[in-house]
This record gives structure tokens, C-alpha cells and sequence, in this order.
């Protein structure tokens, strides 16, 4: 971070800013605090099921946790986090001296905050906080839902206004903002994957708008959109969250492909091999993704016909996340290679992205899936590809541009350790429920049956492994932050490639003033 | 690209941002949009077993040559303490014969409650041909305390159904509107 003294300083400085730096590293900072706080939700789900019988928690708290975690994790997490790196980045490897909306950026970000203060607060009041898991169906969420549910609504709409400016905002920076000569076919990978998932997001978010603005008026105003009783269908919720819930976990995963595709070639050095294909395969993946909701819905009794369209659009979109993972193989082939932190999550995201990747195709398969629907087999399915996929990508992230952005190089050993004890726990934890969910484990209990102790045991110690291990990754950002490590060069790294790293380290409070040149 | 001056691209951005304002809107929309566009869809392509509105009496030729079973089904959903049967479990009719049975309900409150029957049909592809001219399903019902009732059904099987389908199941579940009912009078008048 800079020291210049051009800007406010204390608290002023961070509320009021338009620098687009200051921004991404508040949307940091928001996800690594959301990241502890889902984090301690999802042991204290890990605790209750460390044995069968009702041990800890209330079921009821039990279900708030899963819901809360789940919500915390999408939102406040893997979304901010995305955002904070297009903030720091965008600008800096497309020539722009900031963001295209300034000011609208600092509102997006300020919205957010909010968001998730009233979203924590229904832990607090009466009834009970959400407990109908992150996906709220109706009729739990309208009919049965808790009056604490009108919160999350708003918490909701408040999160969705929020990624709808932040995403305007990007596509803005990308299409308008580029430096004389980057043509949009010579644009970094990470801006590709950003500018199709800010397109993404204007899709989706106003029809999540719209489906929590409908339960609202059926808890409340007497519409019947989710009610039978009043001529709704409550299937109807369902066919409408997918329609955004899908192409939501595109929008989870496309920046980290982009993130992917900058870390690869600079630990290779090499180029990142077939770039035209990534684009379009992102492309593709992120079109496919608005027609293949209903692979969420395969039990609820929709017809055969549907269910096979269903099902073959899902296993197109295998295609190109299968020609994304050549490319990258192909990148790192007969590379020189090292093995530096941000390589080491880059790697592990290629292997364990993949395994998530199969799980999901073994889920599109229509009949399989009868067997696979709501047991662990899915939590095993979903946590491999947010965990290792968006989650590893953030961190990879974190530690490839932290030099650049405070100018000292972060604890090599320290990473290393926080590695290690990452991927070898995140294993530990989510491998045995794969086991656990073809054995039928439903999702979402507080209790099970006694044959599925030992799995649940081998999960739960991961996880505890898994959870403290993350404050490693914590004390090593906040010792470089503070200036400890050695003085990062303006490249950083041998490998590396783009105009971020013709700035100096740490990159000063304006950048790009007079955009610089491309040939 | 930048090779614009501040003012020319403060216009772009002007621009950008009214159309992808725009695409934010229309994608609300669309997201209303999908509710009736559902519903069109479950009638069309004759999924979801949801049965057609009124229709009239069936006055043409009856097909004698086949005999379909009906059976019929009643639920109360959640915790409704009435009494809901059918006062038949089972018939059989020719396609094209009009039939009437009823229902039993029977308010077991002593407070005044408005109900809501809604039919669903296995299976989902003999919808369509299962017609009914009167239906406790079409409206509201309202009893008071202890009243009971026989809910009339007038229906018929429409000769162009399927040859392989036989059997048909007529499921219909209570549902508690008194609250609801009470909120859209309400919203009606404008309070909230």
C-alpha cells in the first residue's frame, strides 16, 4: 500500500475513497473476515457431527449454521474476493490510471458491509436465524420461514445491488478503460474471465432480485407465487433460484480460471498455451450455463424429456472446462518450472478442480443421480470445486500479487507450510464424504446413522486442520502487509508478464496516468 | 481503447452504463416473465399434472369400448384439523360419460376457516383430458365451526385420451387460506 500523502488518512481515508486500490483491499479484507466468520460456522458444524447422537448444537441451530455458512461463504466470500482482485488488478494490467465509476465503486463496496450485518444479525432474534439451508425453498423459506427470513431477504437484495454495480462497473473499466493499443484480443486472461462474468452477473442477480421480491410479497402481501394453496407452485421457486443458481457458480469459478491462467505460465515460462481457445471456452461455458438449471431438479419429477436435455447440456459444458484443463496442462508441459506458493495452490487447483469436476458429471447423469440427490456425495461434489477451484485460486492469487501491491515479498516457508497443510487436510476433510454420500448420508442433519462415525471423524479432524490453518496464511499477509520480507522487485517474479509488473513495488497510489503504450 | 480525451470517454462510460442499467432491468423482468411463462409451458406440454379450468358438460358420442378406474385421493396439508374424503374411493366410467361424485369435509374448529382444494392428476399426461364442469377446486371454500359438507365433483374423461393410460388418480390437498385469504382483502383496501 502506498504511503503518499495525496488522500485522507484514518477511517475518512476508507470510507470515502475512489481509489480503486483502497477499494479492492477493503473487498479483501471483507472476505477474509467473512472467510473466519463462515469458517467458524462450518466447524461448528463439523463439531456436532464428530459423533452420531445430538452433541452440541440445537438442530434447529445446527440448521441456521449450514444455511449461514452456506450464504457466507457464496456471498461474502468467493464473490468480494473476485471483486477485490478486479479492483486492484483490472486497472493496473489493462493501462487505466482507476475504474471507470470511481464513486459508484466506493458505493458498491459500502452496501456490502451492511449486507452482511443484517445477515449475521438474525442470529440474534427471536424464532430463529434462516434454517432452511443456503438454497431457501419454498415453502420453508415463505410459509415456514422464521421471521428472520425478511432479513435475509434484504440482505439479499442489498448483497445483489451491490455485484450488479460492481459488475457494471467492470465491464465499463474493460470495454472503456483499456490503454492505447490492447486490443481486447491482447488483454490478460483475468480481465477476459472478469468482463464474461460481469455479464454473467447483470443476468442473474436481477432474477435473484426478483425471486426473493416474490417470496417477500407471499410472506406478506398475499401473493401465491411459491403458495399451492393460493394457484403457485412451489416447484416454480425452484426452476427460478436455479435459473440464477446455476450460472452463479460460474460466476464463482470464471475469475479463478482467469487467475489460474496468469499464475501458470509465469511459474512455466512460458506463454499460456492456445489463449483464443480459453476465451472462447469461457464463453461457451459461461452461454451453456444459462441452460442446464434443471440438473438441480432431476427428482422433482420433471419429464423425461427434459430431464435428458437436461443432463446432455451438463455434459457439454465438460467440453470446454476439458479444453480449459489441456490448455493449462499443455502451459505447464516441458515448462521450467518452480515451485513457489502461488504455483504450489495453481497446481493443486488443477488436480483437485478436476476431481470436482468429475464428481459433477457423475451428478449430471439423470438415473445416478436419484442415488447421488441430497446426500454428501453433492457437499463432497460442491466443496471440491469451490474449496480447491475458487477458494485455492484466491489464495494463489493473494500470494502472486501481494508483493506487488505492498511491495515486500510474503514468507516463502510460511506459504509453503500453509500449503501443505491446506491441501493435505483439505482431503482429509471432504474425500471421505464422497464415501459417506454413495453410502446415503442425507445432507443437512444434525445426526446419522452409526456406520458413518469413523468417515465423519477422519472430516471433522480435517477440517479443525484445515480451519487453523488458514491463520498461517492470515499471519503471513499481515507480516508482509506491515513490511516485513524482503523488498519485492518491480517484476517480482522471473516469469511473470504485463503492464502490472512494469510498475514499480509497491505500486504507487495512482497508476497509469498517462496510459503507456502497447504494440 | 483510451485514445479519447476525458470528456469523450466520461460520454462512453455515460452510455455503457444506460445500456447494461437497461439489461438490468429487462433481466428483472424477465425473471416475473418466468412465472407465467411456467405455468404456459406446464399447460402445453402437458407436464406437472395440473388440471385444465371449467369446462362444459360432455354431450358427444360415449366411447364404450373402454372403461378407465378413477381413483380419488384427498390430503390436508400441514395441520388443518378438518375432515376431507372422498365419499367414493374408486369408479369406473367410459370416456365421454359424464359422472358425479363428492367430497366430505367437515370443519372440526369451532372458528369459521376458508379453504383451498387443489387438484393434481397422475398421471401428468392425462391432465388435459380429465374435465370437470363443477369443482369445489374452483373456488374458495368457506365453513364455519363444526359445519360439514358434500362437496360436489362433475366431471368427465374426454374421448381423445391416450389409448395406453387406463387408470387415472385425482389427488386433491386442503390448504388453510383463512390467513391469506384475509391478507389479499386486505392488500385489496390498501393496508398493508
Amino acid at each position: 500500500m502506498s504511503t503518499e500523502a495525496e488522500h485522507d488518512h484514518g477511517i475518512k481515508r476508507w470510507l470515502f475513497t475512489t481509489n480503486h486500490k483502497d477499494i479492492g483491499t477493503l473487498y479483501l479484507c471483507l472476505s477474509m473476515m467473512n472467510f473466519l466468520v463462515a469458517g467458524v460456522m462450518a466447524l461448528l458444524i463439523r463439531s456436532e457431527l464428530f459423533m452420531p447422537g445430538h452433541r452440541l448444537l440445537a438442530p434447529d441451530f445446527f440448521n441456521s449454521m449450514t444455511t449461514l455458512h452456506g450464504l457466507i461463504m457464496v456471498f461474502g466470500v468467493v464473490m468480494p474476493v473476485f471483486v477485490g482482485l478486479a479492483n486492484w488488478q483490472l486497472p493496473m494490467m489493462l493501462g487505466a490510471p482507476d475504474m471507470a465509476l470511481p464513486r459508484l465503486n466506493n458505493w458498491s463496496f459500502w452496501l456490502l458491509p451492511f449486507a452482511f450485518l443484517i445477515l449475521l444479525s438474525t442470529l440474534f432474534m427471536p424464532g430463529s436465524a434462516p434454517n432452511f439451508g443456503w438454497t431457501f425453498y419454498a415453502p420453508l423459506s415463505t410459509t415456514y420461514g422464521p421471521p428472520s427470513t425478511d432479513f435475509m431477504i434484504f440482505a439479499i437484495h442489498i448483497m445483489g445491488m451491490s455485484s450488479i454495480l460492481g459488475s457494471i462497473n467492470i465491464i465499463a473499466t474493460i470495454l472503456n478503460m483499456r490503454a492505447p493499443g490492447m486490443t481486447l484480443m491482447k488483454m490478460p486472461l483475468f480481465p477476459w474471465t472478469w468482463l464474461i462474468t460481469a455479464f454473467l452477473l447483470l443476468g442473474i442477480m436481477p432474477v435473484l432480485a426478483g425471486t426473493v421480491t416474490m417470496m417477500l410479497t407471499d410472506r406478506h402481501f398475499g401473493t401465491s407465487f411459491f403458495t399451492a394453496a393460493g394457484g403457485g407452485d412451489p416447484l416454480l421457486f425452484q426452476h427460478l433460484f436455479w435459473f440464477f443458481g446455476h450460472p452463479e457458480v460460474y460466476v464463482l469459478i470464471l475469475p479463478a480460471f482467469g487467475v489460474i491462467s496468469e499464475i501458470l505460465p509465469t511459474f512455466s515460462r512460458k506463454k499460456i498455451f492456445g489463449y483464443r481457445f480459453m476465451i472462447y471456452a469461457t464463453a461457451s461455458i459461461a452461454i451453456l450455463s444459462y441452460f442446464v438449471w434443471v440438473h438441480h431438479m432431476f427428482t422433482t419429477g420433471v419429464p423425461l424429456a427434459a430431464s435428458l436435455f437436461f443432463m446432455y447440456m451438463t455434459m457439454l459444458i465438460a467440453v470446454p472446462t476439458g479444453i480449459k484443463v489441456f490448455n493449462w496442462t499443455a502451459t505447464i508441459f516441458k515448462g521450467s518450472l518452480t515451485f513457489e506458493t502461488p504455483m504450489l495452490f495453481a497446481l493443486a487447483f488443477l488436480f483437485m478442480f478436476t476431481v470436482g469436476g468429475f464428481s459433477g458429471l457423475m451428478l449430471a447423469i439423470v438415473p445416478a443421480d436419484f442415488q447421488y440427490q441430497d446426500t454428501y456425495f453433492v457437499v463432497a461434489h460442491f466443496h471440491y470445486v469451490l474449496v480447491p477451484g475458487a477458494i485455492f485460486s484466491a489464495i494463489a492469487a493473494v500470494y502472486y500479487w501481494l508483493p506487488k501491491w505492498c511491495g515486500h515479498m510474503y514468507n516463502e516457508r510460511l506459504g509453503k507450510i500453509h500449503f501443505w497443510l491446506t491441501a493435505i487436510s483439505l482431503n482429509v476433510t471432504f474425500f471421505p464424504m464422497h464415501f459417506l454420500g454413495l453410502a446415503g448420508m442425507p445432507r443437512r442433519i444434525p445426526d446419522y446413522a452409526l456406520q458413518f462415525t469413523d468417515f465423519n471423524q477422519l472430516a471433522t479432524m480435517g477440517a479443525f486442520v484445515f480451519g487453523f490453518s488458514q491463520l498461517i496464511f492470515l499471519y503471513n499477509i499481515v507480516r508482509t502487509v506491515r513490511g516485513k520480507g524482503i523488498k519485492a522487485t518491480d517484476r517480482v517474479w522471473e516469469g511473470s508478464h504485463g503492464l502490472e509488473w512494469t510498475l514499480p513495488s509497491p505500486a504507487p497510489y495512482h497508476t497509469f496516468a498517462t496510459p503507456p503504450h502497447i504494440e | 481503447m483510451t485514445t479519447d480525451t476525458g470528456t469523450e470517454r466520461i460520454t462512453k462510460n455515460r452510455r455503457l452504463v444506460l445500456k447494461l442499467s437497461l439489461g438490468v432491468v429487462m433481466m428483472y423482468g424477465v425473471g416475473y416473465a418466468l412465472v407465467p411463462f411456467y405455468n404456459v409451458l406446464c399447460k402445453s406440454l402437458n407436464i406437472n399434472g395440473k388440471p385444465i379450468g371449467q369446462t362444459a358438460l360432455a354431450t358427444g358420442a360415449i366411447d364404450e369400448s373402454r372403461t378407465i378406474t378413477i381413483q380419488f385421493l384427498a390430503t390436508r396439508n400441514a395441520y388443518i384439523p378438518w375432515e376431507f374424503r372422498p365419499k367414493i374411493r374408486t369408479i369406473r366410467l367410459h370416456p365421454g360419460e359424464n359422472k358425479q361424485i363428492a367430497y366430505f369435509a367437515q370443519n372440526n374448529t369451532d372458528q369459521a376457516m376458508i379453504v383451498q382444494a387443489i387438484p393434481s392428476v397422475t398421471p401428468g399426461s392425462a391432465a388435459r383430458y380429465l374435465k370437470k364442469t363443477e369443482c369445489f377446486c374452483f373456488t374458495q371454500q368457506r365453513m364455519k365451526g363444526g359445519q360439514a359438507m358434500d362437496w360436489p365433483l362433475l366431471f368427465h374423461i374426454d374421448n381423445d385420451l391416450p389409448k395406453n393410460i387406463h387408470t387415472i388418480t385425482l389427488a386433491y390437498t386442503l390448504f388453510d387460506v383463512t390467513k391469506s385469504a384475509k391478507k389479499v382483502a386486505d392488500a385489496k383496501q390498501g393496508h398493508l
